[in-house]
């Protein structure tokens, strides 16, 4: 499987990271698409100035909606607006949507199978000093528990852009996860442009053992192995996993038999999510050791982003540790 | 026929489905623009049934207009059917939207009339609601928005038949005044006898010429309507009479 990053590339980003917003990524692919699309439409509820959805209500006015604060509302007017033939785009932030309406998603969205995308931002821990009541970190589980319904992840601002435009063109219910801080650029525009629906990216090839991870992780992912390349002389195999449903069974299958173990990482609980979905097709097709990264079936705390990813292990030492745990437990 | 239809189901919700016929039947033979050979045609206007447990009624008016035969209606309920216990757009046809979980139909229905007005059509958006559903907190996210908005072309209707799974509304959750409620959200009010076509009708039209405000019609309506062992029975909700109780209701009804 070819990698799409170079070796070198790789050394820029990780050496001389530059970075980027995910929600004005988010915002900004709205405008554009808008001109093209005009059948898209985006509903908001006192959240679209911290979004970025704003940017499109100031250019398509007729086309923007703010039902204030109230999530049911918001997910259930997307819905009407999806059945009525439109793109809607619903979002706010994660806690909220999905967090307080998997009712309206589950039996208005995903049972009839509504054109409707929501994309919730300041998903995961990383959320910061608005604590625990502001950091989901259960969507995936839920999300991917609903028939029908899709669950990307983008990794930086390259890679929300082309899901976007993916899920802007796929008809059929979406759930994208972004977060709130500002993160390194992992792909180039033409890079992310190869991004396909369900499917993964190898960022890093490898054959000694492989990382998959999503959202912020994936940064992380990458500093781990090139620590586990020149402090253990292990070459890893590094796969975002942009689709969590569908998800991309073959990249799976081909790093447990041809690397023989997998540590997922996600900024999200450990139960249900991307390392549950990965170990799902791990030991129906080709059993290999694992060890899931997330948050340990816990809730955050206050904090700066920086100091709760260190503190609930969501870090490029914990993956790499990880790793050598696997290898291990290999040679024994 | 609604009731024969969930004799065959051996269960489902009698008292909504029999409170609202008049209503329905004014909707679909009357006031709607639709055609049963095009359930998906653009301009058609819609009709939402959030209140779904109601769907014995609203499928004994589609087989009626010739959406799906009548030998349908048996199957209601039954596995491989067309018809589920509640409304499913994907199975049936002229079917607008899921239902089952209340409170979340006038919200769609505000989305349906969004669209509208964006594309400047003239459908207008029908969205019937349960008295019970009322104490679901999404539906006054809604009143307030469709008053934002100024959805004119959208009609909610509260069948008012007084009662809810547990018991009659004023005593589970009482949730009058309802008229004031709504005009205090800045809707257009108007009450109906829910059995009275000429009113029903003359509301159905004055909503229709209202404008920059949505309206809704408050139907006073009697649960289990027209079968006296089940008006104001709230155990007739959740409850299918038996067979031979029927079929003495039906014979009644057909020597009238």
């Amino acid at each position: 499987m070819a990698q799409v990053l170079s070796p070198e590339e790789i050394g820029d980003i990780l050496d001389k990271p530059k970075k980027g917003s995910m929600r004005e990524a988010f915002g900004e692919t709205l405008v554009r698409l808008g001109s093209e699309l005009k059948d898209i439409v985006v509903v908001g509820a006192d959240t679209t100035g911290s979004i970025k959805t704003s940017l499109f209500g100031a250019k398509y006015p007729e086309r923007f909606f703010n039902v204030g604060i109230a999530e049911s509302n918001l997910v259930s007017v997307a819905a009407g607006l999806g059945i009525a033939g439109k793109i809607p785009f619903a979002s706010t932030y994660a806690v909220f949507a999905p967090g307080k309406c998997v009712d309206q998603i589950r039996n208005a969205i995903a049972y009839p199978e509504v054109n409707m995308k929501l994309v919730a931002s300041h998903a995961g821990i990383s959320v910061g000093p608005d604590g625990a009541s502001h950091q989901e970190l259960e969507d995936i589980a839920t999300m991917r528990a609903i028939p029908n319904m899709h669950v990307v992840i983008p990794s930086d601002p390259n890679s929300t852009s082309r899901l976007v435009e993916i899920l802007a063109r796929d008809k059929g219910p979406y759930y994208m996860r972004i977060a709130r801080p500002d993160c390194p650029f992992i792909y180039s525009a033409a890079q992310a442009s190869s991004i396909r629906k369900g499917g993964s990216m190898t960022v890093r090839d490898g054959s000694d053992a492989t990382i998959i991870a999503c959202g912020l992780l994936v940064y992380e992912a990458l500093i781990a192995a090139r620590k586990l390349a020149t402090e253990n002389s292990l070459n890893v195999r590094v796969i975002d996993m942009l689709s969590i449903k569908p998800i991309d069974e073959m990249a799976i299958i081909k790093a447990a038999s041809a690397t023989g173990g997998i540590v997922t990482a996600e900024e999200h609980n450990v139960i249900g999510g991307l390392g549950g979905a990965v170990a799902e097709i791990v030991v129906e097709n080709y059993p290999v050791l694992m060890r899931r990264i997330g948050t340990q079936d816990t809730f955050g705390e206050s904090g700066e982003s920086g100091e709760l990813m260190i503190k609930y292990g969501l870090t490029a030492s914990n993956i790499s540790a990880k790793i050598l745990e696997l290898k291990n437990l290999d040679r024994k | 026929m609604i009731l024969e239809t969930l004799v065959e189901a051996r269960s489902g919700h009698p008292g909504g489905s029999l409170s609202a016929v008049e209503l329905v039947v004014a909707l679909y033979y009357s006031v709607m623009k639709h055609d049963p050979k095009r359930p998906t045609w653009p301009e058609r206007d819609r009709f939402i049934l959030s209140k779904g447990h109601a769907a014995p009624l609203l499928y004994s008016v589609l087989a009626q207009q010739g959406y799906f035969s009548l030998e349908e209606l048996k199957t209601l309920r039954k596995i491989n059917s067309l018809l589920q216990g509640h409304p499913d757009p994907r199975k049936t046809p002229g079917v607008e939207m899921a239902a089952g979980s209340e409170g979340i139909g006038l919200s769609v229905g505000i989305g349906e009339a969004l669209a509208a007005k964006i594309d400047n059509k003239d459908y207008r958006v029908y969205v019937m609601m349960g008295d019970g559903e009322m104490q679901e907190g999404q539906i006054w996210e809604a009143a307030m928005c469709a008053s934002k908005y100024r959805l004119d072309n959208l009609c909610g209707i509260v069948d008012r038949n007084g009662i809810q799974q547990d018991g009659l509304t004023e005593q589970i959750m009482p949730i009058e005044p309802l008229a004031s409620k709504w005009k205090a959200f800045n809707w257009n009010v108007i009450q109906v006898d829910g059995y009275n076509f000429e009113q029903i009708l003359e509301a159905f039209n004055a909503a229709s010429q209202m404008r920059n405000k949505p309206t809704v019609i408050i139907a006073h309506t009697t649960k289990g309507k027209g079968v006296e062992f089940m008006e104001w029975s709230p155990e007739y909700h959740g409850k299918v009479p038996d067979r031979k109780s029927i079929e003495t209701i039906v014979k009644e009804w057909k020597s009238e």
